[in-house]
């Protein structure tokens, strides 16, 4: 039976084991490469479909449960996050699939179905301490991506983004040990019976907190974010915005959703506050950009700051908001892909990305546009897009519990997404004659971007599906089934 | 296969479809993006004939889909909704084959076509709504649409008057949003009912239904062109004469008009909102917008930012009639949502006509342009005519009833800003018609193409002559059974 085969080792296994074969056979690493990511996306179909069935999904590797063993754990919430890894992942592969040059593709695929495998891991993961080491794992082959071109601008944000990236898994690690203390075990079930507010919780929950704030970009520690998106190719950062972010962000949300969201109001606010306050920064800073690539990592910022105001939201939601932040990373995670695969058709085309120079693009790369243009639509969060969705839900969540100033922030973020979404459209317009010589952009690399960019519009039409799915057994501990 | 569930999605889709295949299409094929252009427009016009017909012999259209938890995006014909479906329709077929002839040999048609198409599109859907949130979704994906058009020139100007546009339109629509979001999370609905659906709240919440009802009004007014909110309109000139004949007359003024039709009747109420006192306000910014953008217009020498200040003014006549809050005054302003799109279109036609054909942009230029263009300038004279509220054209009915109402409602203030208005449309019309029969034509016009013996391509003549004679029937033979105003007689019988 196909429901009896243990889906989750395979969507974990099967990268993993890819990306070494592409190590060892770099010959053939285009095509393993794309065969495992059809594959890996093909599993997380069968687990899915396990996971409608019949409920969350356990397993437990080698037989061996909790405490000492590895055990994977899927509920609603970590479907979702795999079906977001799984179609960036299949949209970033195909348009890869052209963008490379040999000498970098030789590099490319490995590491990249090494990450793949990995934040699978992290999807599946329900035990704080495994979850640090795919982080580490997440964190290596993410900087390894971003330097891949070796060009000396590259580099060097390629160093700022590992000690970012080390400082925050120390920080979450110091956190685990704290908690492993305290409570004495390091599954997130466990903690979450067992754990009772203290000193070293206390400290334990800022910690952790505050490394995973940082690996997510959370204003103010947003600094590495830019440079490092800015720098890398074009694929590696729609693959960081898109997924690498999302990782430390579900670890948080797993951890405030499931133990600390009971006691923790206060520092719930505060990461509330910077969420806002990352909204109002990430969005100006972007307006501000003269290059295009620049522009969409600080919008990044700004919508990485949506979804941390789930958490002051949280405690009045019934965990409702979860869901829908769940949602919106997934809405956020195929648009802004989309984007960045458009920055790089337009390097590809022009040979730079300022905005000032993409006159007349629409009339060149008409897909490429559009595929700007719909991305913009769910970005800003105009309807009919998953966008739309994602925050009216949030906004409707704010305003029932008369947080008008939340709801505000929202609505303003999302005219500021307007203002540098058009920015770059409104000069695309633009009639003037392109004078220098332009490069040819294959169909692939605008397909794969214009796919994205419809599935972020597409995905608005299906809201009621997801949200319910999102919604299978979210809290495990609430409902009293222990993993 | 039930008809009653599918006629809706079909009409938007009869013009969806042949606006994403012509995106696709290469420049070269004229012929058949010209084809699938007219066999969108026709079938749409079928379609809705055929709920037109369904609709008064009582049957009732309506689908529905999950959106959003607790939400469905739901679209049903009903009278109202049906009268601005027709209007488009035939609006758009006729500006479809005035923009063929516009544009031959301009770049870029493809993408003109494939927005213009969308544009019809998000007309059809607003008209269609039956609720508020599939409203607001058309109502922004309008704004999306019309946006290229705006900037279709891709010029430094053109460029500026879309950020403008957007800035205008992107905003007021985060206005709606809040409005519509706070309206929600009080009603738990969004339904577009008769009499509306807040009867049920209490006292407590009235203060709360006035903010909501501003923020409504303020998002709906930009698109409306309710003076502070008209700042935009006139910008858009610098779009192709075709795009500002279907901003103007039909979809972009118009959306944000019937949204306030919609809000008025079929979430407030009309007896409701002039309970809450709301409405007395909204007839006095209408007021103002009316004689405001007449006062503007006369002074206007470009031809088409005199037409959009026009359109700021009659486009309040509407919101006038509504916010009356009386039966006759209502029939009034709603039948002046079809007959100003008749008139004005008309007269956007024809200011494109003297553009392509002569040159003329300004109003000093069109010294004796009836002599050169009869046919278009007859066409012009009639819609300036009905503007000013002349009869027997479509103008003098909406005026009539207007009136009528007002006094019936009491609103005695309301005659004088009728009267002061039309005195004004008469002071920046008359001179124009002066010119354009009394005036010694020029020894040489700024820029002739020449035509043969036809004064300009046919393309271009037919259309305005097709809305001028109806524009002229429409006035002329108001009591008929088909004329809009008989139509909307029947829409406020379902209101009153």
């Amino acid at each position: 039976m196909l429901t009896d085969i243990a889906w989750g080792v395979i969507v974990i296994m099967l990268p993993l084991t890819g990306g070494i074969i592409c190590f060892i056979w770099p010959a053939i690493s285009k095509t393993l490469g794309l065969i495992t990511v059809v594959g890996t996306a093909l599993s997380v179909t069968g687990l899915g479909w396990q996971i409608i069935e019949s409920g969350p999904y356990h397993h437990t590797v080698g037989g061996w449960g909790a405490p000492l063993g590895i055990d994977l754990f899927a509920d609603g919430l970590s479907l979702l996050m795999l079906i977001m890894t799984a179609l960036v992942g299949l949209g970033v592969s195909f348009y890869s699939k052209s963008y490379f040059k040999p000498q970098e593709a030789t590099w490319f695929w490995p590491i990249w179905l090494i990450l793949l495998g990995a934040l699978n891991a992290l999807f599946l993961s329900a035990d704080i301490f495994n979850l640090y080491v795919i982080l580490e794992l997440i964190g290596l082959a993410a900087v390894a991506l971003t330097a891949l071109t070796g060009h000396i601008a590259a580099l060097n944000s390629a160093m700022r983004y590992l000690l970012a990236m080390l400082l925050g898994s120390l920080a979450y690690l110091l956190g685990v040990a704290l908690l492993y203390h305290d409570v004495g075990s390091v599954d997130i079930a466990t903690l979450a019976e067992k754990i009772k507010p203290n000193a070293t919780v206390w400290a334990a929950l800022g910690f952790m907190s505050a490394g995973l704030a940082l690996k997510s970009a959370l204003f103010p520690l947003n600094f590495w974010l830019p440079p490092a998106h800015a720098n890398a190719p074009a694929p590696v950062s729609a693959l960081l915005s898109a997924l690498v972010v999302k990782a430390s962000f579900y670890i948080l949300l797993r951890l405030w959703s499931e133990i600390f969201g009971s006691f923790g109001e206060g520092a719930a606010a505060l990461l509330g506050l910077l969420g806002a306050a990352a909204i109002l920064w990430g969005s100006l800073q972007a307006l501000c950009q003269t290059r295009v690539k620049l522009l969409i990592a600080y919008s990044t910022v700004a919508q990485v700051g949506y979804l941390f105001l789930a958490f002051p939201l949280a405690l009045g939601s019934n965990g409702m908001v979860w869901g829908i932040v769940a949602y919106l990373a997934l809405s956020h995670a195929l648009a802004k892909s989309a984007m960045f695969l458009v920055a790089g058709n337009l390097l590809r085309f022009s040979g730079h990305d300022r905005i000032s120079g993409l006159e007349g693009t629409v009339q060149r790369l008409p897909l490429t546009v559009s595929a700007f243009a719909l991305a913009g639509i769910s970005i800003i969060g105009l309807p009919p897009s998953s966008g739309f969705i994602g925050k009216w839900l949030l906004i409707e969540v704010a305003v029932t519990q008369g947080r008008w100033d939340l709801a505000a922030i929202m609505i303003i973020g999302g005219l500021l997404a307007a203002a540098y979404v058009f920015k770059v459209l409104g000069q695309t317009f633009s009639d003037a004659k392109v004078s220098h010589d332009t490069g040819t952009v294959p169909a692939s690399m605008e397909w794969a971007a214009l796919l994205l960019a419809i599935g972020a519009i597409l995905f608005g039409f299906i809201a009621p599906e997801i949200l319910s799915l999102a919604h299978i057994d979210v809290s495990p501990s609430t409902n009293g089934i222990t993993p | 296969m039930n008809w009653s569930t599918w006629l809706p999605p079909l009409v938007v889709a009869s013009s969806l479809l042949p606006g994403l295949i012509i995106f696709f299409l290469v420049e070269e094929k004229v012929l058949f993006r010209t084809a699938l252009n007219l066999a969108g427009a026709l079938s749409t016009l079928l379609l809705t004939g055929w709920m037109l017909w369904g609709v008064s012999h009582g049957h009732q259209y309506e689908t529905s889909v999950p959106f959003l938890p607790g939400l469905e995006l739901v679209l049903r014909a009903d009278p109202l909704s049906l009268l601005f479906v027709s209007l488009s329709s035939i609006l758009w077929l006729l500006t479809t084959i005035y923009a063929i002839g516009y544009l031959e040999g301009s770049p870029h048609r493809s993408r003109f076509f494939g927005f213009f198409s969308l544009c019809v599109t998000s007309t059809t859907g607003i008209a269609l709504s039956g609720n508020f949130i599939t409203f607001l979704l058309f109502y922004e994906f309008l704004t999306l649409v019309t946006y290229p058009l705006v900037i279709h020139r891709g010029t430094e100007k053109a460029r500026q008057a879309g950020k403008i546009y957007l800035i205008y339109t992107i905003t007021s629509g985060a206005i709606l949003l809040l409005g519509t979001m706070w309206l929600y999370t009080l009603t738990g609905t969004l339904d577009f009912r008769p009499q509306g659906i807040l009867r049920d709240l209490g006292e407590e919440n009235h203060l709360a239904l006035i903010v909501i009802f501003i923020l409504l009004i303020a998002g709906l007014g930009v698109k409306a062109a309710l003076v502070p909110l008209h700042g935009w309109l006139p910008q858009a000139m610098v779009a192709p004469a075709p795009v500002s004949a279907l901003l103007h007359a039909v979809a972009v003024v118009k959306a944000g008009a019937f949204g306030i039709v919609r809000v008025v009747y079929d979430i407030f109420g009309v007896d409701f909102a002039a309970d809450l006192g709301v409405t007395g306000p909204l007839a006095v910014v209408a007021a103002v917008t009316i004689i405001y953008g007449s006062l503007r217009a006369l002074f206007q020498d470009n031809l088409k930012r005199r037409l959009a200040f026009s359109t700021v003014s009659q486009v309040s006549y509407i919101i006038l009639g509504v916010a009356i809050a009386g039966p006759v005054a209502s029939i009034g302003g709603i039948v002046h949502l079809v007959h100003q799109g008749l008139m004005k279109i008309t007269l956007f036609f024809c200011a494109g006509n003297l553009a392509e054909t002569l040159g003329i942009h300004t109003v000093h230029e069109m010294n004796g342009a009836g002599r050169r263009m009869p046919w278009s300038m007859t066409a012009f004279t009639i819609g300036a005519f009905g503007m000013i509220g002349a009869p027997p054209i479509a103008g003098f009915i909406s005026k009539w009833y207007l009136g009528l109402g007002a006094l019936q409602a009491g609103q005695y203030w309301v005659i004088p800003v009728l009267i002061g208005s039309s005195l004004l449309n008469a002071a920046y019309f008359l001179p124009v018609l002066h010119r354009i029969w009394f005036r010694e034509p020029p020894d040489a016009w700024p820029a002739e193409r020449d035509f043969g013996n036809k004064e300009t391509a046919w393309a271009l003549l037919v259309p305005p002559l097709v809305t001028a004679l109806l524009a002229l029937l429409a006035g002329l033979m108001a009591s008929a059974w088909f004329s809009p105003l008989e139509w909307v007689q029947f829409i406020a019988q379902r209101e009153f």
